[in-house]
């Protein structure tokens, strides 16, 4: 591992397409998490990892983002991102993509293997037990598809948020179920999306919590888009945010104050 | 033949939808299959790595399957039974008709058979004059009110118990009015004492099977309810519908393979009974056939072996996928539009009648990956709906307006510099639009979005920007 002059390791982080896009105080937090723990954070022009084009069966375009990917972010010790989607693309799905391909497989092998999703690798990786965070009030958290399946995310997230000063965790019945977004499904779908969406704000009601966390801005946007178009009050944040204690930009959908 | 509706996917989802019996009804699927499968995988610690096992013992049978499906015709016919291979479903209609034809029958009781579903066995046998009875009590309600399963283990899963006790006192006129059909095992009761009567008629008993066993010979079933006994016993001849990759090589093998079905299936360690039939009567058997008939279907199986889809022949029916799909308890099964629903469905239907056909059924998922970590055969169904996705993306037979969105978001996305440029732009001006409200409740081009729910605003410069504006 190269290392910095602060010693810590050389982060990329890897935004994702939509945190550049839409809310850009999720990529903050995540670098103040990231150097809170020591690490110099950089972010290379990136655009998307390239699942969009990857999971509606379009390879030729899906590799040829990936390549871009892979080559921007070969100079760090690390790829980071705050999305378990985007980094189980990296980390899982990279080296399938360029299986048997001589030039790439092995790049796509090493991206694949430094590239994690931001809190597991606060977590498992740089061993952060505890952050400085304050938030008042309930919070319940649901587990993005990818990050519990594909990168088994699941106690890490909670296990930090236990130590947020003020916030209380409280579990729906059914964290572990898909909220309805799938990325290019909930538009293809829209109406079995919308049941599925309408089941997960039923769920999150029931904890009576304030807030509803997650890792996935995808999931989040679609969970908040659904509390308010039913009127809910229940606020939607990246973990992220909450972690690092950024919570001054308005929620999620939320209006400015 | 079941007719094909796959292609009206999407209407058939929304008929789904409005239909609040059917909805009533799917809140059994979650509630009562996930809990119990759970425990059941708690209470054995080495679940998991019999799925492992499970699923290397299905690669090797697939991997040397003509070998075990000519072991398995030889040992049958030492048995003194017959093996007939259909290439299709109609030479598979045309062998059972065959069959009946041969044996003057007028009657035939079945046990639970999806092959029968795929190959359209009922109607065709009624259009020849040979009345079909179901005898599992679930597929006897559906056979009443002329549907057609809607799982692929609990066929009668859509209807409600009202709904039945309803259709019980229509169809069984001559029984008492007053009668208590309240409870679940009286209508199994009711339908029990009707059906003693048609398994004593039956000229040909009709079973599907869960396990071929090359080394002897032997076709497996595992019921609740013990008609499949009764089904394959009394009549004249037992006539197995199969699919070719239904082989296991041997006893050990299916001994094995059992421990992960019934487990993933409804949670129990074994299935109520589990009936291995190895041939026709015997001398000195006290009961059984006189003849014993395998039928080995393959309807475009062997054309998976060597593909991106082999692996779905690895499948063992258990259900686990659809019980933990959330479209599946959405929509329910008729949805999918053919024979075999959910996640397994999604896979399977496309290979079976073509992918022009069944195109929406590997899309309509949001890959949240529960059906792969259910299946106990370890079959990675998201990756082969993926696949699928490809074939028709190669084939040009999704939307346009979906192959262009992704095209033109992929344009740019290929393009950093020119990506930053755009996204720059248009988030600027969206945020200045929305970020006030902090939402859209429409937007162009969005209306699958906003439709159903806000689009959360954007906040304005994009990260990229704000975070060089930082470094500067
Ligand atoms: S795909 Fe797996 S989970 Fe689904 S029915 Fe087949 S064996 Fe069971």
């Amino acid at each position: 591992m190269t290392t910095t002059r602060s010693g810590g390791p050389r982060i990329g982080l890897f935004a994702t397409c939509l945190v550049d896009l839409i809310r850009p105080s999720i990529g903050f937090a995540a670098a103040k998490l990231l150097e809170d723990a020591g690490c110099t954070v950089e972010v290379p022009p990136q655009t998307c990892c390239g699942q969009p084009a990857y999971n509606s069966g379009d390879r030729a375009d899906a590799k040829a983002i990936a390549r871009r990917t892979i080559e921007a972010f070969e100079p760090y010790d690390h790829v980071v991102a705050p999305s378990g989607s985007c980094s189980a693309t990296m980390s899982k799905h990279y080296p399938e993509l360029f299986a048997g391909d001589p030039a790439w497989e092995g790049r796509a092998r090493a991206h694949a293997a430094k590239t994690h999703e931001l809190v597991s690798f606060l977590v498992d990786v740089l061993s952060v037990t505890a952050v400085s965070a304050q938030w008042e009030g309930s919070a319940t958290y649901h587990d993005s598809c990818s990050g519990l399946r594909e990168l088994k995310v699941h106690a890490q997230p909670r296990n930090l948020l236990g130590g947020v000063a003020g916030l209380e965790l409280r579990e729906m019945a059914h964290p572990e179920v898909c909220c309805g977004f799938g990325g290019t499904f909930c538009v293809k779908y829209p109406d079995i999306s919308n049941v599925m969406v309408g089941r997960k704000t039923d769920d999150i009601a029931a904890t009576e919590a304030d807030m509803v966390l997650a890792g996935d801005l995808g999931c989040l946007m679609n969970i908040a888009g659904k509390l308010k178009r039913e009127g809910r009050r229940t606020e939607a944040r990246h973990v992220a945010e909450v972690l690092a204690g950024m919570t001054d930009e308005p929620a999620i959908g939320e209006a400015e104050r | 033949m079941v007719e094909i509706t796959s292609p009206r996917f999407k209407a058939n989802a929304r008929e789904a939808l409005a239909d609040k019996d059917l909805q009533r009804a799917l809140t059994k699927v979650p509630s009562g299959f996930i809990a119990k499968r759970a425990k059941a995988r708690e209470k054995l610690p080495e679940f998991d790595a019999l799925r492992d096992r499970a699923r290397d013992i299905k690669n090797h049978t697939l991997a040397h399957l003509d070998l075990y499906l000519e072991r398995f015709e030889a040992k049958v016919k030492e048995n003194g039974g017959h093996v007939h291979w259909a290439a299709d479903a109609a030479e598979a209609r045309e062998i059972v008709l065959k069959i009946c034809r041969d044996l003057d029958a007028r009657t035939v009781t079945k046990g639970k058979t999806m092959i029968s579903e795929e190959i359209g066995l009922n109607d065709y046998l009624e259009e020849q004059g040979i009345e079909p009875v179901e005898t599992d009590l679930g597929e006897y309600i559906i056979q009443l009110r002329k549907e057609h399963p809607s799982h692929i283990i609990a066929p009668a899963i859509h209807v409600n118990r009202d709904q039945v006790e309803a259709d019980f006192r229509r169809v069984h006129g001559h029984l008492p009015q007053d009668r208590d059909l309240t409870a679940p095992e009286t209508l199994l009761g009711e339908a029990r004492g009707i059906l003693r009567d048609r398994f004593l008629k039956a000229d040909v008993g009709i079973t599907g099977a869960n396990f071929l066993v090359a080394e002897t010979g032997t076709s497996i079933i595992v019921t609740n309810e013990g008609n499949g006994d009764l089904t394959q016993t009394l009549p004249k001849a037992h006539v197995v519908l199969a699919s070719i990759e239904k082989i296991t090589p041997t006893l050990q093998d299916v001994s094995q393979n059992l421990r992960v079905l019934a487990r993933s299936a409804t949670g129990q360690d074994m299935s109520v009974y589990t009936t291995f039939s190895t041939g026709p009567r015997r001398a000195d058997d006290p009961d059984g056939p006189g003849e014993y008939h395998v039928v080995l279907l393959d309807n475009g199986r062997s054309s998976m072996l060597g593909s991106e889809f082999e692996e779905m022949l690895r499948c063992i029916r258990c259900g686990a996928c659809m019980n933990h799909c959330p479209v599946y308890h959405t929509v329910g099964g008729h949805a999918y539009g053919w024979v075999y629903p959910g996640p397994m469905g999604a896979v399977l239907t496309p290979s079976l009648i073509g992918v022009d056909k069944a195109g929406h059924l590997p899309n309509a998922s949001t890959f949240c990956g529960r059906c792969e970590e259910v299946c106990p055969m370890r079959i990675p169904l998201p990756k082969m709906m993926r696949h699928w996705r490809e074939r028709e993306f190669e084939r040009h037979l999704q939307p346009a307006t979906q192959r262009w969105g992704i095209k033109g978001w992929a344009f740019f996305a290929r393009r950093p510099a020119l990506y930053r440029a755009a996204s720059g732009i248009a988030m600027r001006l969206l945020g200045a639009m929305g970020r006030k409200r902090g939402r859209f409740a429409s937007l162009p081009l969005a209306g699958g979005w906003t439709s159903h729910r806000d689009f959360p605003s954007p906040q304005g410069k994009t990260f990229q920007q704000q975070w060089a504006e930082r470094k500067r």
